[in-house]
């Protein structure tokens, strides 16, 4: 089951429309690692709110997507985790730590966009 | 012919050969969570811990079975897991039962977190003679 990856702007959207196996995700992770750099994007939204389980793989490989992307320069940002799934990743111990999460989509975009509101003031600060 | 049940529950067994096949054991499993009446909360508990010992048998003895039935103790109801493979088996049972124990590099999460999704956990193994791994989950 492949996950489509929308161009938006600046930002990658990857919207997760039903369970994945191991493979499926890897497959995601690359293919989002490398779209990165093909498309020039700043920011990536992972949208795993259609996932009804996320065991220890998933958000083993959502890390990784998150930490990979960050290495290419695009912050990732995991939205739609469904209250019962954090709940049994809670359990499980899985936090996701160091990756950023939202609400949904909408929230997503809003994280992503101060995101890059703060790299572009960095920017002209260090500018002439 | 009485009516003596809304619902009959059958036992349901998946054989794991790949990781497509963790995906249809947690998806078979959460259904009979759900037939049997398991809040959405539990469904998702259960369907956790059946992925994380599907997955313990694709990647520790590559095949095996999972096995999902209902369970009746009295008045109490609640639903079986059993996770069992032929692999190479746990040689230190105690060990694997520690937090944050793993042989795989870390990419199970490993038997403690599936014992804390379920109510009870069971571990039989013999080293060279395969796992059998038994959780229970009680309705409330």
């Amino acid at each position: 089951m492949e996950v489509p990856i929308l161009k938006q702007g600046a930002y990658l959207i990857a919207s997760i429309q039903s369970a994945l196996n191991d493979a499926d995700l890897r497959f995601l992770r690359d293919n989002l690692v490398e779209r990165v750099g093909k498309l020039r994007a700043r920011g990536v939204i992972v949208d795993v709110t259609a996932l009804d389980v996320m065991d220890s793989y998933a958000s083993r490989t959502l890390r990784d997507i998150a930490h990979m992307t960050r290495l290419r320069g695009a912050e990732t940002v995991i939205v739609g985790i469904q209250p019962e799934v954090a709940f049994a990743m809670v359990q499980l111990g899985l936090m996701l730590e160091g990756v950023a999460t939202a609400l949904d989509l909408e929230e997503g975009l809003e994280f992503l966009n101060s995101k890059t509101r703060d790299a572009a003031r960095e920017g002209s600060r260090r500018g002439p | 012919m009485a009516h003596e049940e809304a619902v009959l529950v059958q036992e349901e067994r998946i054989a794991i050969l790949s990781d497509s096949d963790v995906v249809k054991a947690r998806q078979v499993g959460r259904t009979l969570a759900a037939s049997l009446g398991f809040s959405q909360t539990d469904q998702a508990l259960i369907a956790t811990a059946i992925s994380e010992l599907a997955r313990n048998i694709v990647l520790y003895a590559r095949s095996g079975e999972v096995r999902v039935d209902a369970l009746r103790n009295g008045g109490r109801r609640g639903m079986l897991v059993i996770a069992r493979d032929d692999g190479p088996g746990i040689s230190d049972i105690e060990r694997a039962m520690e937090p944050g124990f793993s042989t795989s590099g870390g990419l199970g999460l490993g038997l403690p977190g599936v014992r804390r999704l379920m109510d009870d956990l069971k571990v039989e193994s013999k080293r060279g003679r395969g796992t059998t791994v038994t959780a229970r989950k009680w309705l409330r």
